[in-house]
């Protein structure tokens, strides 16, 4: 019992930290699916979810701010695919994955500047931040909350894939770019759409993450967003319950880590992860065999 | 091609913002040179205004702004001189130090005052010292930044000093067996701060468990949880206030018990705000204490708020912290200096820098041979999570 | 124009520049920002070579270049560190254990020769994978090493997470022109050798190249290697250029800083990356550092747009621009040479001669 009480914590921060990765996680490995590009300015559309937070507070009663978080969040993302992604199409594949690069530096700009550098109290959501205690160890409820609700976005999201017509047009893409395009798929709606399920779920995911790590600051997304994509990879890229089950990996193997006493190495760990699932299997946990994407 | 004329549209309409922006910036320069008129002296102000120490360095510009505020003017050799700060971000980044201080020197400064942050302190200081251009630290307190220099000088006390104190009170206060003590990687600060404590908190007969985490991190329950299993009697986390807000939030929904130990960058509004109504208990070390001097909380407490960027500036709030205080005094003490040296050259000024001495808002203030200040007493606050405010524990100071 | 005369002209260009660069140092005064520039300017352009030698040349895309330069930055400041400052430097570590000091050439080309090393280990396992999946791989292991240099463990080898300060420094803009200048050299004629062909053949079709009898592992690891060998040299230099370094600088944010100026410049043009990285530099650390320039006076006006961090929006959208619609940079794939321009100036002369010999026949 006293090794529970001890130990429980490190666990269910790593559960918890894992499912808000698995949140972020999607977005890249839909992207990655369809587009064959590391969307690295995901990680920054998360801070910016949580910045908007910030402000929106100031202004409007919570239910109303969080519904705005999520709609200016799917807004940006499909904003940010459309002016930077979208006229990129023709290009070689590094020239979108520079643009990237080059929107993640933007959003991280703009938001020094407009912060002023200073790292931003993220509001209390009710009930979500309340104190909870089980098995003698206490905690936000958040870190409850988060591994259920991330299940059950994904399997909502997984159905949505699999028994509807965008969905099955999402998974022609991801098999075969060109080929759907010729079968009639609107292309650019399809890839939209991804975009806007990403950013939904970074938006989610972003307020169970600094509800529990309260400061937001430009380079808050950069990290988790780092290590969201190494987790989609772990799992096998294009793969939904692949990338879930790699960000929990991550997630309890960090806190773990932590929890040992090698906390220099808690970020290196992950990336060791990443190269060695690389070598030993390229195409992930869960990823399709026999394809030349590596 | 439709796609193409969006794509220019976007972009005119994002550079048409700027132009906006750019558009007003004559008008305000020549604001700047109508009140700079005359004969001008320079003090180059070398602080973080982002990034992981921004809070910091915003406050303790803050001081030196509301100095220059009070006394814009300086007479040097028999002639009035006017004042002007520049003032340059060193985004608390060693990597940009050394430009960000080139850039002073280049503006030709007379002599510069900052930086908060020991290690941008130490990166910008060979800069400085081949321009030959004195600096004065302000808050910066590892023993590294003045040691082997004779043109950086401080007017705050040392980390060796300051661990002292804090290990003592540690000692006295709660009689601590065993401290945690967290650092982060790469910051000379909180290493060199942690180190001294752990040095004398051993000296002491206490035990000590340290821990490190990495920039960017912002999960610190599990060093949390691994203080309450170690059974720490303090927790000694000295750290930017960016950090010490999460650490703080963390601790109290984790229910940590035992106290927080601090240094001098957690005097700050910051941490009282994330304590608010929260069940914790901090204890930090600082150069000053609200109250310590009516007349100048006063007169400051009515600049920030007559000023909305200042009250931005300060947390949004008008607690006078101590680094305001220091920063403060040390436009102070550059005046001194110059008054001292009867002209603008860089090198008169360092010269007449070692003799100053100057009584300060936060106490007396002279350099010993190595550049250092000569004080020995420490503030310890506690803050109190129902006002809002630090309330004064005790003046510490070390037996040599 | 005959190979002589180009070679005669080429050098007499980087004399000329090089005079140039020495009358500068004697008028101008040494604070000047355009020396600060000017020295970052050129270190840069080597890293961005080096690293346009992978992704332009060879089209690997690799974004381990912050790791290896760090690898050259932590070799040449151990190894130059003077012994009598090392008690204060490793002051936590007793002094370290590394108890002598070597020359700055010699610690240079240490610098470079530890990162190629490690570059082979790093190699042999991960030049196997492909296009983003190597990204991301090259920029684990820069995190990774990071991490191992901040580990206190090593702390009398690397101090460990604390600066490295003491080692010698330069003065002379002319000192990273001369040391860059050397490197690019040899990176170019690299290129231009039978080498360069076979690593331009493999950019442009792996399959192909192979079937032409390239080794595609030897190629891909050579290129690799000589990269992060100036990349590790460059690192030495940074340290040189900034007197104290640290792990905690070398961060993935460095390594996407070379890229755009790689890009910037042109993928696959050395003098793109060089005039690209000083544009880059002059932009991001001294041109548009007025918009930083909040007005401080507590006057009735202020500008609400201009404050701390405007100037890294203005240059973002900068950026952004050139990415969408400038992809291939300013030089693409060309490279600036006095033929080039000759060629450039030969062109324009004969259109203006068809057009008025045109115009006389009316």
């Amino acid at each position: 019992m006293d090794w529970i009480t001890k130990n429980l914590p490190y666990l269910m921060a790593g559960i918890s930290v894992g499912g808000q990765y698995a949140l972020i996680a999607i977005g890249y490995t839909m992207v990655y699916g369809i587009l064959r590009l590391i969307n690295f300015a995901h990680g920054d559309i998360f801070m910016v979810a949580g910045l908007i937070m910030v402000y929106a507070v100031t202004v409007m009663p919570m239910p109303l701010a969080i519904l705005l978080v999520i709609v200016a969040t799917v807004a940006l993302g499909f904003l940010v695919e459309r002016a930077a992604y979208k006229p990129l199409r023709s290009a070689p594949r590094m020239s979108v994955m520079i643009s990237a690069i080059g929107v993640s530096y933007l959003l991280q700009n703009l938001a020094l500047y407009i912060t002023g550098g200073l790292s931003q109290q993220y509001p209390a959501i009710p009930w979500l931040s309340d104190t909870v205690t089980i098995l003698g160890a206490t905690t936000k409820r958040v870190t409850l909350v988060t591994p259920v609700l991330t299940v059950v976005l994904v399997v909502v999201l997984v159905l949505l894939i699999k028994y509807t017509k965008i969905g099955m047009a999402m998974r022609a893409a991801s098999r075969d770019f060109e080929t759907s395009q010729l079968m009639g798929i609107k292309i650019n709606s399809v890839i939209s759409m991804t975009f806007v399920i990403g950013s939904f779920l970074a938006a989610i995911g972003s307020m169970l993450y600094f509800t529990n790590y309260t400061g937001v600051t430009p380079t808050a997304g950069a990290m988790p967003g780092l290590k969201a994509f190494v987790a989609a990879v772990f799992g096998g890229i294009g793969s939904i319950p692949g990338a879930v089950i790699g960000a929990f990996i991550i997630g309890i193997c960090e806190n773990i880590i932590k929890g040992l006493g090698w906390t220099t190495f808690s970020d290196a760990f992950t990336f060791a992860l990443l190269i060695v699932i690389l070598i030993a299997k390229p195409t992930g946990l869960f990823g399709e065999k026999a394809i030349d994407k590596v | 091609m439709k796609k193409r004329i969006l794509s220019v549209l976007l972009a005119a309409a994002m550079l048409s913002t700027l132009l906006a922006g750019c558009e007003k910036k004559p008008e305000a320069s020549a604001d700047s040179t109508a009140a700079a008129d005359g004969d001008v002296v320079r003090i180059g102000v070398f602080e973080p205004a982002s990034g992981d120490n921004g809070a910091g360095g915003k406050q303790e510009t803050l001081g030196i702004q509301y100095a220059n505020y009070v006394t814009p003017t300086v007479e040097i050799g028999g002639k009035e001189y006017t004042v002007q700060l520049d003032i340059v971000d060193n985004e608390s980044s060693n990597d940009k130090a050394p430009t960000a201080a080139a850039t002073l020197v280049s503006n030709g400064v007379s002599v510069v005052l900052g930086s908060y942050g020991s290690g941008v302190s130490i990166a910008g200081s060979d800069t400085f010292k081949e321009a030959g251009i004195p600096v004065i630290g302000v808050t910066c307190t590892n023993p590294q930044i003045t040691e082997g220099n004779t043109h950086y000088f401080r007017i705050c006390f040392l980390d060796p000093f300051q661990g002292t104190v804090l290990a003592n009170f540690a000692k006295d206060n709660f009689s601590a067996q065993k401290a945690y003590v967290l650092t982060k990687l790469g910051d000379d600060y909180s290493t060199g701060l942690g180190y001294y404590f752990t040095e004398a908190f051993e000296a002491l007969g206490g035990e000590v468990v340290s821990d490190t985490f990495q920039e960017g991190n912002s999960d610190f329950t599990s060093y949390i949880t691994s203080a309450k299993n170690e059974g720490a009697d303090v927790f000694f986390a000295p750290s930017s206030t960016e950090v010490a807000a999460l650490l703080v939030e963390q601790a109290a929904s984790q229910g940590l018990e035992i106290p927080l130990l601090a240094g001098d960058t957690w005097d700050s509004n910051v941490i009282l705000n994330a304590a608010e109504g929260k069940n914790v208990d901090i204890y930090v070390s600082t150069f000053y204490q609200e109250g310590g001097n009516p007349e100048f909380d006063a007169g400051i407490k009515e600049w920030i708020n007559s000023d909305s960027t200042a009250k931005a500036n300060n947390g949004g709030d008008d607690t006078v912290s101590g680094l305001t205080v220091m920063g403060y005094d040390a436009y102070y003490v550059a005046l001194e200096a110059l008054k001292a040296a009867g002209s603008t050259d860089p090198a008169a000024v360092n010269e007449a820098l070692w003799d100053v001495t100057y009584t300060g808002v936060s106490g007396d203030i002279s350099f010993n041979e190595i550049g250092d200040a000569n004080r020995d007493a420490a503030y310890i606050k506690h803050a109190n999570t129902e006002t809002a405010a630090w309330d004064f524990v005790a003046e510490q100071s070390v037996a040599e | 124009m005959k190979k002589r005369t180009k070679m005669i002209w080429n050098i007499g260009l980087i004399a000329a520049l090089l005079g140039l660069l020495f009358l500068l140092e004697q008028v101008v005064p040494s604070s000047s920002m355009l020396f600060m520039v000017l020295k970052k300017g050129a270190i840069y352009a080597l890293v961005a070579v080096s690293m346009n030698l992978l992704n332009g040349f060879t089209g690997l895309f690799s974004l381990g270049q912050a790791g290896f330069m760090l690898l050259g930055a932590y070799t040449y400041a151990i190894l130059t560190i003077p012994a009598e400052s090392r008690a204060s430097v490793y002051q936590y570590f007793d002094g370290g254990i590394v108890q002598f000091s070597i020359p700055v050439p010699l610690a240079l080309i240490a610098g470079g020769l530890v990162a190629a090393v490690f570059a082979y280990l790093i190699g042999l396992p991960v030049l196997r994978l492909k296009s983003d999946y190597l990204a991301i791989a090259t920029l684990g292991f820069a995190e990774i090493i990071r991490a191992v240099f901040q580990w206190d463990k090593l702390g009398p080898l690397t101090n460990g997470s604390n600066l490295l300060r003491s080692f010698p420094t330069f003065q002379s803009v002319l000192y990273p022109f001369l040391v860059a200048g050397i490197c690019i050299g040899l990176i170019v004629l690299l290129i231009n050798s039978t080498y360069g062909r076979a690593f331009k053949a493999i950019r442009d079709d792996e399959i192909a190249a192979e079937a032409m009898g390239i080794n595609l592992a030897h190629h891909k690891r050579l290129a690799f290697v000589i990269s992060s060998f100036f990349a590790g040299i460059s690192g030495g230099l940074l340290a040189m250029y900034q007197t104290t370094i640290q792990a905690s600088m070398f961060k993935s944010a460095m390594t996407y800083e070379i890229l755009l100026i790689v890009v910037i410049g042109g993928i696959g043009s050395i003098t793109g990356s060089c005039i690209g990285s000083f544009l880059f530099i002059a932009c991001s650390e001294w041109w548009l550092r007025f918009l930083d320039n909040e007005n401080l006076y507590i006057g009735d006006f202020h500008l609400t747009l201009l404050r701390p961090g405007f100037r890294k929006v203005v240059f973002s959208i900068i950026i952004m621009v050139i990415v969408l619609f400038y992809r291939k940079g300013i030089m693409g794939d060309r490279e600036f040479s006095v033929e080039a321009v000759r060629r450039f100036f030969l062109k324009r002369f004969k259109k203006k001669q068809t057009a008025e010999g045109g115009a006389s026949n009316e």
